[in-house]
């Protein structure tokens, strides 16, 4: 389960953005910089085609994970929660590589493969977190709810999910954080995006071409991290958010 | 207006409720009473259906509530948990107004009720509509679970132990703040408890509970006084007569219309009356009937001169609507056997004794 709070999050974010600025400033000083922004063009259209794959394997986790997150708290398997869990679990030690290897044995080449293996990637700790913010609502409060005359339907959406909202955003936080620092990846199996400028870059052993591509990616990071940030704080109501 | 008919529920190889019958007339509150575990949530529970029995019927006004639609029955009972259960997502306002939403009424016309009935329970408007649930203490959260349950007006109320998580002081203001309610609402009350005190302060009928089993259904008084069985007088508890005293009003056991006297009157007068009336104390009433002191017999026997010169302050009066607790209190307090009784103006109307009280729970007893 991961339930990152924000002040641990947005100190990641400041230290990230310092490092951030250091390495930019270190780059203008030997002159890197110049070199770097000689990709502009390049940076421009990769960075379309990561957030592209971001974009729709973040999409499918989040149309995929929720409704599964929910449906494995319904009644029949609620009881079950724990060991769902646990397999879940299992689930996220299976090295990203092998996930994308896999996929790309019956996708092939290219994005799908890409896409497929960032979603499923994703996927788990927005199943883990929408289960575990579930599980903490009250059982009593669904009792009032079904008490008060709420049809399952109504409790679902007017009590549990509204009282599990943070813990659910702080797993799609976190997953797509790991989604866009993992994109790169995506390179390999010939999905394109920024991954393209860091892998050619080690291979032909070029910084500044390495850094074309991971200085923006850390960017994207950092803004996607800090959008859903806001998110967090501005959606949920005052009364089930920790935050404010 | 609640009918139980040999309802009964188990759990497994438990019988939570074993063959419960009773009735619970309009407008009264049934407190449902028992130790832990004798089956009064399970009870409970089984009315607005959240747990389904094993055998028997339950009926609201004549229809058997298995036939109803379980989403429109509940949304007709109002429903207090023990832990109160305010949505945490949700302001106070929306709170109260949530069965009015499930059913759909207009929404100024419900956000108006919520201001109305946050009034009722003294908690302003103006600052508690828009809070959250968290932002109000656990007395306050308490009110508005009452209140919540009020909101769409249902004839029958359920409350399981609705005051049980605050502290003994508050507990009595808010049980105070729901009989004022109760008297103008007159709604139909469910009410678990297992507070005897609490019992015998709210309730018009009192059902005791022991293993699942109804041992004991009938009012507060004749409950204290005539225990069924043994396990009854223990659960009432052994100070169970003085726990009537809180039942019986001043007015019920006060001698009513005394003789009295008035300053201009002559020690004669004064004596003459306590004699004839086999009386040792008299009370001085004002030129309107007002109480304002007393004499004594020994105290004046023989002397001349008028009333109004030998009168003494009164020890203590008493008001005739107040309970016979505070009666006896008073006595107490004061060191003395009688009091003179008076209403909110302060009019004589006549007085209590330790013995006329002594008698009146006595007799009771016997009868
Ligand atoms: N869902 C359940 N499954 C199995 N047994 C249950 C269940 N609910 C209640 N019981 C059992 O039924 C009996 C009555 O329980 P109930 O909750 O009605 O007691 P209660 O009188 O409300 O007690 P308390 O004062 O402690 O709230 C208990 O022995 C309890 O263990
Ligand atoms: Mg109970």
């Amino acid at each position: 389960m991961t339930t990152s709070s924000s002040p641990a999050s947005s100190y990641t974010s400041i230290v990230s953005s310092l490092a951030l600025v250091a390495l930019g400033a270190w780059a203008a000083s030997s002159g890197l910089l110049g070199t770097i922004l000689s990709y502009r063009e390049d940076i421009l259209y990769l960075a379309g085609q990561h957030l592209m794959l971001v974009a729709y394997s973040s999409a499918l986790a989040l149309a995929i994970g929720l409704p599964l997150g929910i449906a494995l708290t319904r009644k029949p398997l609620r009881y079950h929660a724990d060991a769902i869990t646990q397999v879940i679990n299992l689930g996220t030690t299976i090295p990203t590589l092998a996930v994308l290897a896999l996929a790309m044995s019956f996708l092939g080449i290219g994005a799908p493969s890409a896409i497929f293996g960032l979603t499923v990637l994703t996927l788990l700790p927005i199943v883990l977190n929408t289960i575990a913010g579930l599980s903490m609502v009250p059982r009593y409060l669904v009792e009032a709810a079904t008490g008060m005359g709420m049809t399952d339907r109504q409790i679902l959406f007017r009590v549990e999910l509204p009282n599990a909202l943070f813990v659910i955003l702080a797993g799609v936080r976190t997953a797509i954080a790991i989604n866009v620092g993992t994109a790169p990846l995506a390179f390999l199996v010939g999905g394109g995006g920024l991954g393209e400028l860091i892998f050619t870059g080690i291979d032909l052993m070029d910084t500044s071409m390495l850094l074309a591509g991971a200085i923006p990616t850390a960017m994207l990071a950092i803004v996607a991290d800090f959008a859903i940030g806001q998110c967090q704080y501005w959606l949920i109501p005052r009364g089930v958010n920790p935050l404010r | 207006m609640i009918r139980l008919d040999r309802l009964t529920k188990a759990f497994g190889s438990v019988t939570a409720v074993d063959g419960v019958t009773m009735d619970v007339p309009s407008g009264a509150v049934c407190v449902l009473l028992g130790p832990s575990g004798c089956g009064k949530t399970t009870t409970m529970k089984m009315i607005n259906r959240l747990i389904t029995p094993t055998s028997g019927k339950i009926f609201i006004d004549g229809r058997d509530t298995s036939t109803l639609d379980a989403v429109t029955l509940r949304r007709s009972i109002g429903y207090v948990i023990q832990q109160i259960g305010l949505f945490p997502n949700k302001t106070i306002e929306d709170n109260i107004c949530v069965v009015p939403d499930l059913l759909g009424w207009d929404r100024k016309k419900s956000r108006k009720r919520a201001a109305e009935l946050l009034e009722l329970v003294n908690l302003d408007p103006s600052v508690f509509l828009r809070r959250y649930p968290k932002e109000l203490s656990g007395g306050q959260q308490q009110r508005v679970g009452v209140v919540r349950a009020l909101a769409a007006d249902p004839p029958v109320l359920l409350m399981d132990e609705p005051f049980g998580a605050i502290d003994p002081i508050n507990r009595e203001v808010i049980q105070d703040e729901f009989m004022k309610l109760q008297a103008e609402l007159k709604k139909t009350v469910v009410f678990v408890s297992h507070d005897i005190d609490e019992a015998v302060k709210m309730a018009s009928h009192i059902a005791i509970f022991r293993d699942g089993k109804l041992i004991q259904f009938d009012k507060p008084d004749h409950i204290l006084a005539n225990p069924i069985d043994n396990f009854v007088a223990d659960f009432v508890g052994g100070d169970r007569t003085l726990k009537r005293l809180r039942l019986v009003k001043v007015a019920d056991a006060m001698q009513v219309a005394p003789v009295s006297v008035v300053a201009g009157d002559s020690l004669e007068t004064a004596v003459a009356r306590m004699e004839a009336n086999n009386h040792t104390t008299i009370v001085m009433v004002g030129p309107r009937g007002r109480a304002r002191g007393f004499l004594h017999l020994n105290d004046i026997r023989g002397k001349g001169g008028v009333v109004g010169d030998h009168v003494e302050t009164l020890p203590g009066l008493i008001n005739v609507n107040d309970d016979l607790r505070n009666a006896v209190s008073a006595m107490f307090s004061h060191g003395v056997t009688w009091l003179a009784c008076v209403d909110d103006e302060g009019f004589y109307k006549g007085y209590v004794t330790q013995r006329g009280i002594s008698q009146l729970l006595g007799a009771s007893y016997r009868e």
